[in-house]
């Protein structure tokens, strides 16, 4: 149905390879990370398409829990419709296509008795910059709870105490709880939108490059709270940053114009890439 | 590089002296109707109704013109918000951006927004002919509606136009519904619905030919829907064409108390709105 450019044709069937990441039967590269029990995201032969845009090409990953697994890749190569893709966010962009499978729990995300709501649930998502919602710091963590039907104020106040504490915010603003989100610096409001997706439980922490809009210190503590926080979820991380990667992740996955190049461990991909386009990425070639 | 000192210096004392002639204006207003009317209003004629003769030079006030108007701007503002929200949200989050029915309506709006409130008393009082209905407050109160409406739709529109994408994504994402994120955007443009409904009670509050034809003409304070209901601006425009100058005064001091209404309802529009302006996300 998509025309795969030859120049990826190339490092998707590389011929007698055996390297990891990629396969010799003709379909795209697998992903295959984490421990095989825990795997919990599993995309299969994803492809979207965005008017006549064909954005992500014969996707096929499986993303484990309790990992950290950094998309890697130059800017417009798909990584953040990816992410989009995984929580059901490109369902509301204009003439967009989805074909393929995308498991979650044993359950297509994509099938027609799916609802939306519950899938987003599941993925706690931290975007580019902080988007806090209008209200107090309080409501931020609380307005989540309150949608899937937590009402009793104790349980509430726990929760949000719980959660600023995960995202390392607590001493922070606990005597300012009721000013408005707005009120924090941009790294605290970072924090305050992980700690918000943290307070309706997910599995998964996505990452949408949730670190380059902060300094150097609050991005820094961002990235301890993932390491930290992979312990309870599957993280996933879309990062313009190598070094980023290189310091957290466990798992990476490299993408290039909508397709899965190379994947594999962290320290394999980066001390021993074996595609020339994923060298010329780490090497700086392009980015 | 002097030159270009000349030029800013011109363009600065042009946008001082383009302020200065809406302040100018808006001074000469009130200067104007403030110095022929204050004399003449008094607690008789805000707190008594017309007596026999009132248009004649008599004893009495304006309350029904008062309490007319406000009637009329309460129920059609909050009648207005009631059928602009739903239109502004469905347009701004259940529609995609480049939606032909968000174009249209957007179309429609503006040009509904810009036909004179006459063509909407004609329009009402043609459909009143129809139903065989009497000038009434509830024809007033319906041709009001529809007259701001526009208003807030457009003025409340351009607010919810800017809402970020990625605020109702975070919405979505903690596994809201279209309807419950319209709750954030809401609270985002609270501000702009607050501003918007000034613009409209404004507008409402000083129509005169949308209630011509429609509210109609009364010395008493209606106490129902389908009794006429007597404005404050059909007021000002009865005394005025007096030729007793008493009571051109007198149509002086209701155009004073008109502006003092829509000053009072601005300035605290204005409070409510730093309240409203709290929690926003800038």
């Amino acid at each position: 149905m998509f025309a795969t450019p030859s120049i990826l044709r190339m490092f998707a069937h590389p011929a007698g390879s055996a390297a990891a990441g990629t396969t010799s039967t003709g379909k795209p590269p697998v992903l295959k990370v984490g421990k095989k029990p825990g795997s919990e995201i599993k995309v299969s032969n994803l492809n979207v398409s965005i008017g006549n845009n064909h954005i992500l090409k014969n996707i096929d990953l499986e993303i484990p829990n309790n990992k950290i697994t950094c998309i890697i890749g130059p800017s417009g190569c798909g990584k953040s419709t990816l992410l989009k893709t995984i929580n059901r966010l490109i369902d509301d962009s204009e003439k967009v296509k989805v074909n393929g499978e995308i498991i979650i729990d044993g359950e297509n995300i994509y099938g027609k008795r799916v609802e939306v709501t519950h899938i987003r649930r599941k993925m706690g998502l931290l975007s580019q910059r902080p988007i806090p919602l209008p209200m107090s710091i309080f409501d931020n963590i609380t307005f989540g709870c309150k949608l899937h039907g937590v009402r009793n104020k104790k349980q509430l106040k726990q929760i949000v105490e719980e959660n600023l504490r995960a995202a390392g915010l607590w001493d922070e603003v606990k005597d300012r709880l009721h000013a408005p989100a707005s009120s924090l610096s941009i790294g605290q409001q970072q924090r305050l939108c992980l700690a918000r997706g943290l307070a309706i439980k997910p599995q998964f922490i996505l990452g949408d490059e949730s670190t380059s809009a902060l300094d150097p210190i609050s991005s820094r503590h961002i990235e301890n709270l993932f390491v930290k926080l992979k312990e309870k979820y599957g993280v996933v991380l879309v990062t313009h940053t190598l070094r980023q990667a290189l310091r957290i992740a466990d798992y990476v996955v490299f993408i290039y114009l909508g397709e899965v190049v190379e994947s594999g461990p962290a320290k394999e991909l980066f001390n021993a890439p074996k595609h020339e386009l994923t060298k010329q990425y780490l090497s700086g070639v392009f980015s | 590089m002097k030159l270009k000192f000349v030029e800013e210096r011109i363009f600065n004392l042009l946008m001082v002296l383009a302020t200065l002639v809406v302040f100018g204006f808006f001074a000469s207003i009130i200067w104007t109707i403030a110095r022929t009317g204050f004399p003449s209003l008094t607690w008789e004629m805000v707190s008594q109704l017309p007596g026999g003769g009132f248009y004649l030079g008599k004893d009495g006030g304006i309350l029904n013109a008062i309490a007319g108007s406000l009637m009329i701007v309460f129920a059609s503002t909050l009648l207005g918000l009631a059928i602009s929200i739903p239109i502004v949200f469905y347009i701004n989050v259940y529609l995609k951006k480049a939606s032909r029915l968000a174009y249209f309506a957007r179309l429609s709006f503006d040009v509904l927004f810009g036909i004179p409130s006459i063509v909407y008393g004609a329009f009402a009082f043609t459909i009143m002919i129809f139903f065989g209905l009497k000038t009434s407050l509830l024809g007033g109160i319906i041709v009001i509606t529809l007259l701001i409406i526009p208003i807030f739709v457009r003025s409340m529109d351009e607010v919810a136009k800017s809402v970020s994408k990625d605020l109702l994504d975070a919405a979505y994402s903690l596994g809201a519904t279209k309807l419950e994120s319209c709750g954030v955007v809401l609270r985002q443009i609270a501000p702009g619905i607050a501003t918007a409904t000034l613009l409209s009670v404004g507008r409402a509050i000083g129509d005169a030919a949308g209630v011509l034809f429609t509210a109609g003409f009364t010395d008493n304070i209606p106490t129902a829907l389908n009794e006429p209901a007597a404005t404050l601006p059909l007021s000002v425009f009865f005394q005025l064409s007096s030729p007793i100058p008493e009571v051109r005064e007198r149509a002086y001091a209701a155009a004073l108390l008109l502006t003092i209404i829509v000053l009072v309802l601005s300035v605290t529009g204005r409070l409510v709105t730093g309240r409203f302006s709290k929690n926003r996300i800038k």
